[in-house]
């Protein structure tokens, strides 16, 4: 499947956008309604851009009445991105999600570079969303960890259907005249070309861990990026920054990657799947 | 909204400023203060410029050759092509009696076909110095001021002004027309909504330049 990066596409303001996805991803909700940070936002970096949005969101209660109804409309699956300050945030926003047939699934935003990081571990939360929900649960995990590979195994062991692999991580650009930091907030969140090889490894080494399902995201740009990631371990892939550049991608991404997969003598490009890790997977699970 | 590859039909230096043509394809002008995405060659985000002026089968955009992505476009050369998306944004109502158009520096962008479009209006322009305020050209009759004279010195009473420039600019022209109409301007990754990166703050609201502006309204 291809989806979106949480975060990086408004549905309700392009929907033919959303449309081109096989699922939309929401931008994360928070329990309360949430401005975001202040200007300046957003700054490109040589390799990337940063980011400093901090969650601007309706909040559930607004989210559950005023935008599901209408993100429902597009006919495309849509997979809801969550996000707390602690366990309970998310074990509520997956109890309030639960009883609504039109979320395929919850993403956990245990990883916003741009916020407070929820003092509890990814284990506890989502262990307590999981008590919360019987939807399918993809824990968003940040590659800025010691071994990605252990938060995995405990977001699996915790009850994680799936991973989404990476969410960005945390950079400073300075504005060359002023030697001041160019965001507001200072620091941002890096995404684009600069993060694609640390999230290629965090998929490599999560497949190599877990064998769970994974979202690979981080710098795909092109069909070819999508077919890398799907042979380090991920079975579907999400846009992110492309999309702001390029509100056609999902298309052409679409016939780039069958393209790249048939050049290298595959039928699908599921065929690749894993290809990268086929033998350190027979070792492991034998 | 519509992306499509142009090409470049001429970039023409005017003052400090260097005036980038395209050839329109299928994309329409839109509204005057509406903007387009431009792909800047060699860089990862497009840049958000409004559209300078209309002319027959072509786009022309003003360009501030300030930082990388803008000095990429400026040295693109006849033929080379570029994705451009647009047009996007909410632009100048032109439901207006007594118009005014002011503008400051780069922000006199929108301001030559937003004056062809409502029927050559007066204007206002502030430049830094006499080299930038070659652009004034662009405005036939402008009334033209270089600092330390400021263009809101020259806003007579009475007009409805459509005014585009520097933050602090718009903010002495609505202390001094506060039904203004202005185009404001916030670095955007996407321009159509998705990245929330040009959100402003205006009288303590925060919002998406690009989905509610970039012109506002400043009352």
């Amino acid at each position: 499947m291809l989806l979106n990066a949480s975060g990086c596409l408004d549905a309700l303001v392009a929907p033919d956008v959303a449309r081109g996805l096989d699922a939309f991803v929401t931008k994360t909700v928070t329990p309360l309604p949430r401005d975001g940070n202040a200007p300046v936002r957003i700054a490109e970096t040589d390799v990337g851009m940063l980011n400093s949005i901090g969650l601007a969101n309706p909040g559930i209660d607004r989210f559950l009445t005023r935008m599901l109804p209408r993100l429902e409309q597009l006919g495309a699956p849509l997979w809801v991105s969550v996000g707390g300050f602690e366990t309970d945030d998310y074990a509520d926003l997956c109890s309030r999600l639960d009883d609504y047939a039109s979320v395929s699934a919850i993403e956990l935003n245990v990883s916003c570079p741009n916020v407070e990081t929820p003092a509890e571990s990814t284990a506890q939360i989502v262990a307590a969303a999981r008590l919360a929900t019987r939807k399918p649960l993809w824990a968003k995990l940040s590659p800025a960890v010691p071994d990605i590979g252990e938060v995995a195994k405990a977001a699996q062991a915790a009850g994680a259907d799936g991973l989404s692999l990476v969410n960005t991580i945390r950079g400073l650009k300075l504005d060359p005249r002023t030697l001041r930091p160019a965001l507001g907030p200072g620091h941002g969140g890096l995404s684009g070309p600069a993060l694609k090889p640390v999230a290629l490894d965090a998929v490599a080494t999560c497949y190599r861990a877990t064998g769970m399902p994974i979202v690979g995201m981080g710098g795909i740009r092109t069909g070819l990026d999508a077919l890398e990631f799907i042979a380090a371990g991920a079975r579907h892939v999400a846009i992110g920054t492309t999309l702001f550049a390029d509100p056609d991608a999902p298309a052409r991404i679409r016939i780039e990657l069958h393209a790249a997969a048939r050049e290298r003598g595959w039928t699908t490009y599921e065929d690749a799947y894993a290809e990268a890790h086929r033998e350190a997977l027979s070792v492991r699970t034998t | 909204m519509r992306r499509e590859r142009l090409s470049v039909v001429a970039n023409e230096q005017i003052g400090t400023y260097t005036l980038l043509r395209v050839r329109r394809g299928g994309i329409e002008p839109g509204l005057p203060g509406q903007f387009f995405m431009l792909e800047a060659p060699g860089r990862l985000l497009p840049r958000p410029m409004s559209l300078c002026l209309a002319l027959v089968g072509e786009l022309a955009f003003l360009i501030d050759p300030i930082g990388p992505g803008t000095q990429a476009l400026c040295a693109l050369e006849a033929g080379e092509q570029l994705h451009v998306l647009g047009p996007l944004g909410n632009g100048f109502d032109l439901d207006v009696e007594r118009p005014l158009l002011v503008g400051g520096g780069i922000g006199i962008a929108p301001l030559p076909y937003l004056w062809e479009r409502l029927g050559s209006p007066p204007a206002v322009l502030g430049f830094r110095s006499e080299r930038h305020a070659e652009a004034a050209a662009l405005v036939p009759n402008a009334q033209v001021c270089v600092e330390p004279t400021l263009v809101t010195e020259l806003i007579p009473a009475g007009f409805d002004v459509l005014a585009c420039g520097p933050e602090p600019m718009l903010e002495a022209v609505r202390a001094v027309a506060p039904a203004a109409q202005l185009a404001w301007e916030a670095p955007m990754a996407c321009g159509y909504g998705a990245c929330y990166g040009c959100a402003v703050e205006i009288d303590g609201v925060l919002m998406r330049l690009c989905v509610e502006g970039p012109v506002l309204h400043a009352a």
